[in-house]
């Protein structure tokens, strides 16, 4: 195995394990996303006939919702634990601790998500192919994890951690909200989202992030 | 204290005072200010269906690419500041995302008072508007970046990692917008600003390029002033700095 990949595997396997161990991100994750989309309901009075055009909207907010806990987390808790400093000073690139981290929100993330979309198709009555649909949630959850990690460590070094990550994140994840919320109104046969090619819009802003993100994860954990 | 003296004998220099190409620069821009005004009112024809309203039109196109040049600089001067690691990257930098959020500010507004008499609307979501306000929120969200970093090597580098992140995603956020703008194709009955441009009289055409190099100078000024404000500020830190000492 690439020295690459053994160390992101170290690395994946520890926030694995600590996660199984305190259970503190994905328990909230999935209260708060089961929690906006009952949020919703109420706010937006979902009946039936009106899922298939605002659906997929809900569920991929109530997503992006329970994943910006997740991301918020992410660095916090080593901060907390004052394990930041070795990760920082290990001898591994800045890209593998990048990629480890977007690994550990994206396991979480599909979990989440493989949480919610039953619990989405319980509470709502909406009839859903569920691999096209989970397939679309997570061409969306690897954007939306390079993203959040990246900014999730920016706003980590600033006076007002929690403030900053959404701020920074949501603007620049307005290309995959719309991807997303378009292409899984296609799959779920809502006739007002326009044929174009979203999953490639996907595709795309996932490569272009991860990459980016790679090379300029080391400016921001510099110290 | 000869070094101090000497850091207190920079800053009138700094601030851009004194030298020559500054003074040309802005009487330059005040200069063509006055004649942009009065081609602008005198000399364009008016718009037959729209009327007196589509002079906005001189004020807007020439903002929004002002506010678009104001985003690249930040790009190039982040790229610049991450590899050279000098501050004079990043005060241009700082400098260039204020003087765009404003121009965007200004272009979103000038678009509005258009688009009530014209769209019979403030706001539509139509795919140009809607892009050009997610770009306002991504450098409004590094001006709070920057105002919550008290450390300014910590806050030059994040800032420039934000400035090149952010404006990778203007031709992504472009294309979503359009494509999913195409939703909704009866809210926008308007005609597109290209769309009057080619078979515009020539004094229109005239007026608009005037106002472009007009606005692009008003953009340079704003920045000579700025980045000379930011060094004072900056060498000002410095010196309280070894004041403390």
């Amino acid at each position: 195995m690439p020295p690459f990949a053994r160390q992101v595997l170290v690395l994946l396997e520890k926030d694995l394990r600590l996660e199984l161990r305190t259970k503190d991100a994905l328990s909230a994750m999935l209260v708060f996303a089961f929690l906006v989309l009952v949020t919703f309901n109420f706010a937006l009075d979902l009946r039936p006939e009106l899922m298939s055009t605002v659906g997929p909207g809900v569920l991929w907010i109530a997503v992006v919702f329970g994943a910006t806990l997740g991301l918020g987390r992410t660095f916090a808790s080593e901060r907390e634990q004052g394990t930041l400093e070795g990760l920082l000073i290990a001898p591994v690139d800045r890209s593998v601790l990048f990629i480890a981290k977007f690994l550990t929100n994206l396991v979480f993330m599909v979990v989440m998500e493989l949480v919610s979309l039953p619990l989405f198709v319980l509470l709502f009555n909406v009839p859903v192919q569920p691999l096209p649909v989970m397939g679309i949630l997570l061409l969306g959850a690897i954007g939306l994890s390079a993203v959040g990690v990246l900014f999730s460590a920016v706003a980590g070094n600033t006076r007002a951690r929690e403030v900053m990550l959404p701020v920074l994140m949501f603007p620049v994840i307005v290309p995959i909200l719309i991807g997303v919320v378009q292409a899984m109104g296609l799959a779920i046969g809502n006739d007002s989202a326009r044929d174009m090619p979203w999953v490639s819009l996907l595709i795309a802003f996932d490569g272009i992030y991860l990459a980016a993100g790679a090379i300029v994860f080391e400016y921001v954990l510099e110290e | 204290m000869a070094t101090i003296r000497q850091e207190m004998a920079l800053p009138a220099a700094a601030a851009g005072r004194g030298s020559a190409l500054t003074t040309i620069l802005t009487a330059a821009t005040v200069l063509l200010t006055v004649v942009s005004l009065g081609m602008i009112v005198f000399y364009a024809p008016m718009e037959r269906v729209q009327g007196v309203v589509q002079r906005i039109y001189y004020f807007h196109v020439p903002m929004a690419w002002v506010a678009y040049l104001a985003f690249l600089v930040v790009l190039v001067a982040s790229v610049m500041y991450l590899w050279k690691r000098d501050m004079k990257w990043d005060r241009v930098a700082r400098a260039s995302v204020e003087v765009g959020v404003v121009f965007t500010t200004m272009v979103l507004i000038t678009g509005m008072l258009w688009g009530k008499p014209i769209w019979n609307t403030y706001w539509t979501w139509d795919a140009r508007l809607t892009s050009t306000l997610v770009l306002w929120f991504i450098y409004v969200a590094y001006i709070m970046l920057r105002s919550y970093t008290p450390d300014v090597e910590r806050g030059a580098r994040l800032g420039a990692v934000l400035g090149i992140v952010g404006f990778i995603d203007v031709p992504i956020i472009h294309f979503s917008v359009t494509w999913w703008r195409t939703l909704h194709p009866a809210a926008v009955v308007a005609p597109t600003l290209e769309r009057t441009t080619p078979n515009a009289p020539p004094q229109t055409v005239i007026t608009l390029l005037v106002c472009l190099l007009t606005m692009t100078l008003v953009y340079a000024t704003f920045m000579v002033y700025r980045t000379g404000l930011e060094r004072l500020r900056d060498q000002n830190r410095e010196l309280e700095q070894l004041a403390g000492r």
